[in-house]
């Protein structure tokens, strides 16, 4: 196969940012391969190696299984998101794989409410090219954010 | 100018005149309880700095001499430290000289503990070992300055607290004269407190922490709770992890103030009474079912969940194989942190560690079940610091405060405000 160049790199982050800042749930999930990865971690237990995550999924049906959640199941105030995500650093590319660290802001605003900074931190992602294009073989995001402002219902 | 009739009314009279006990004993929480600065004070000083013990921790956060962990009890900082013999100590995190909070690693590992100020030295004790220039300085055959003669190292240590260990979890008291913490838990909850830490080496597996807008105590009486999960939580009514219709107890200490809620599950998709609720959804499934894959551990015994609350400061949890500590840390009368420190057990092979860390989806601060828990009690919070006159009502199961052996009450809420008002007369 043949390496995917920057710009690939780059659409593929910001179909992300639009799908998970758009609630586009079905979207987000099918940025991944069904034997993916996904994790929303505090940074001290990445650079402690506790391996508890905040979130941690398994599988692309773990991702639609949380899709499901937002929309049916968790009770939650209402909010828009919106990522800022930063240039990605290519860390590495092995066959097929590429390995990259990108830097990324969310803002919550609820409703009626100021606009708050919500969770920042960085993706560190391994990116596999498919025939349906790019996907998240392997999605950390690690925040330095540790303190949660009450809850995280959406993906980041 | 004459007075504005769209003004808002003369500020309500103090708490001191209000008295702390108004319509408690009808089933009825003022909403001041929640917002009153004086209240919240009297809270700080009478449960969390007297007469309890809080939770600072597992040993298994401190395993090494020298380790040491800062933490809270109450507003105040505290760290958790094992001394070079494994000894464990809990100290304030307020030097003796200036008064700063010195130690800002939330863990490590130090042979002494050093303020930066002045450079006083403490042993992992509190004691204080140094003092630059203590005895002045020697210039041209004179000694400049230093501490009187009569300066002893004994008298500046750190404060030190009680400290109590439990089956590897381990709690701290401000206060010297504190009940042995076996007393303080009382028999029939310490059985629940046991069954979790039952001396087996603990593992951590990390921690999940947020800050919850609400106060302090929504989340003991969220916990003391046994009707809203089964309504609130479609991942427990519908899986049967929590329902109405399980088999269920509910204990209190003597005092009424901690409790174990204690449920079996079964009834998965079932319908029945239990299941008229809107949250029961018998359509779903999971398109990965890894996230419930829920082995029976042999050390539960019958019971599938038991949620302990120790009041003031913990909340023990065993929800299948999901197991955790989640501590509460007072931040102001309308906002708490929420410190959940999850676990396993030394002895655990790799899909029983495996299996801990993905049920943890279903809890902490984006849990499928325990956000909800989060976002309601904002929610309450808002209402409490808008409509000053209006109260909470625990009226489910009656009015007045004993065990039970079913869901529908709220009897461990009533229990708990019963010691409140005893405590804070």
């Amino acid at each position: 196969m043949i390496d995917p160049d920057y710009a690939e790199l780059l659409q593929l982050q910001a179909a992300y940012a639009a799908a998970v800042d758009a609630g586009d749930w079905d979207t987000w999930a099918e940025l991944f391969i069904d034997d993916c990865r996904y994790r929303l971690q505090p940074r001290e237990n990445y650079d402690r190696g506790l391996p508890l995550a905040t979130l941690a999924f398994e599988s692309k049906g773990m991702l639609q299984d949380r899709a499901y959640g937002i929309r049916e199941t968790l009770f939650h105030d209402p909010y828009y998101q919106r990522h800022v995500v930063g240039p990605p650093l290519v860390r590495r590319r092995e066959a097929g794989r590429v390995h990259t660290e990108t830097a990324y802001a969310v803002f919550r605003t609820k409703l009626s409410e100021p606009t708050i900074v919500f969770n920042v931190g960085r993706y560190l992602d391994e990116i596999v090219a498919t025939p349906a294009g790019l996907r998240f073989a392997v999605r950390l995001a690690i925040y330095d954010s540790e303190l949660i402002p009450n809850s995280i219902i959406y993906p980041i | 100018m004459t007075a504005d009739p769209a003004l808002p009314p003369a500020p309500e009279p103090p708490v001191e005149a209000r008295g702390v006990d108004q319509g408690l004993d009808r089933g009825r929480i003022p909403f001041a309880t929640y917002t009153d600065e004086a209240l919240y004070r009297r809270e700080l000083d009478r449960l969390f700095y007297r007469g309890h013990w809080c939770y600072v921790g597992l040993e298994a956060e401190v395993p090494a001499p020298g380790d040491f962990k800062r933490t809270q009890i109450g507003e105040r900082s505290v760290l958790l430290t094992r001394d070079g013999d494994g000894a464990l100590h809990v100290v304030e995190n307020v030097c003796a000289h200036r008064g700063v909070a010195f130690c800002r690693e939330r863990h490590g590992n130090r042979r002494t503990l050093v303020c930066p100020y002045h450079q006083w030295t403490y042993s992992l004790a509190g004691e204080l070992q140094g003092v630059p220039f203590r005895r002045g300085l020697r210039r041209a055959g004179e000694v400049q300055g230093g501490m009187p003669a009569d300066f002893r190292l004994e008298d500046h240590g750190l404060t030190r607290l009680e400290v109590a260990t439990r089956g590897g979890a381990v709690f701290a008291s401000f206060d010297h004269g504190v009940e042995p913490f076996e007393q303080f838990v009382g028999p029939a909850v310490l059985r629940y407190v046991d069954r979790l830490f039952n001396g087996r080496a603990l593992r951590l597996l990390g921690y999940n922490r947020q800050r919850i807008p609400g106060n302090w105590k929504l989340m003991q009486e969220n916990i003391k709770d046994p009707y809203h999960p089964g309504l609130l939580h479609t991942w427990f009514v519908t899986f049967g992890l929590w329902r109405a219709d399980n088999a269920a107890q509910l204990i209190m200490d003597r005092h009424h103030r901690h409790a174990a809620m204690i449920s079996t599950r079964g009834n998965a998709g079932a319908a029945s009474e239990a299941s008229q609720v809107a949250s029961f959804k018998p359509q779903m499934t999971l398109a990965d079912p890894r996230f419930l894959d829920i082995v029976h551990e042999p050390w539960w015994g019958e019971p599938t969940a038991v949620m302990v609350t120790l009041f003031p400061s913990v909340i023990l949890q065993q929800q299948v194989n999901s197991v955790s500590t989640r501590q509460i840390v007072p931040v102001g009368p309308g906002v708490f942190d929420f410190v959940w420190t999850h676990f396993a057990f030394a002895d655990d092979d790799d899909a029983m560690i495996q299996r801990r860390l993905r049920q943890a989806n279903l809890f902490g601060p984006a849990g499928f079940v325990s956000a909800d828990d989060g976002e309601v009690i904002e929610l309450s919070q808002r209402a409490f610091a808008t409509s000053p006159g209006g109260h909470t009502t625990v009226e489910l199961g009656g009015r007045d405060v004993g065990d039970a052996d079913h869901m529908i009450t709220e009897t461990l809420i009533r229990g708990m405000y019963r010691y409140w008002q005893q405590v804070m007369a």
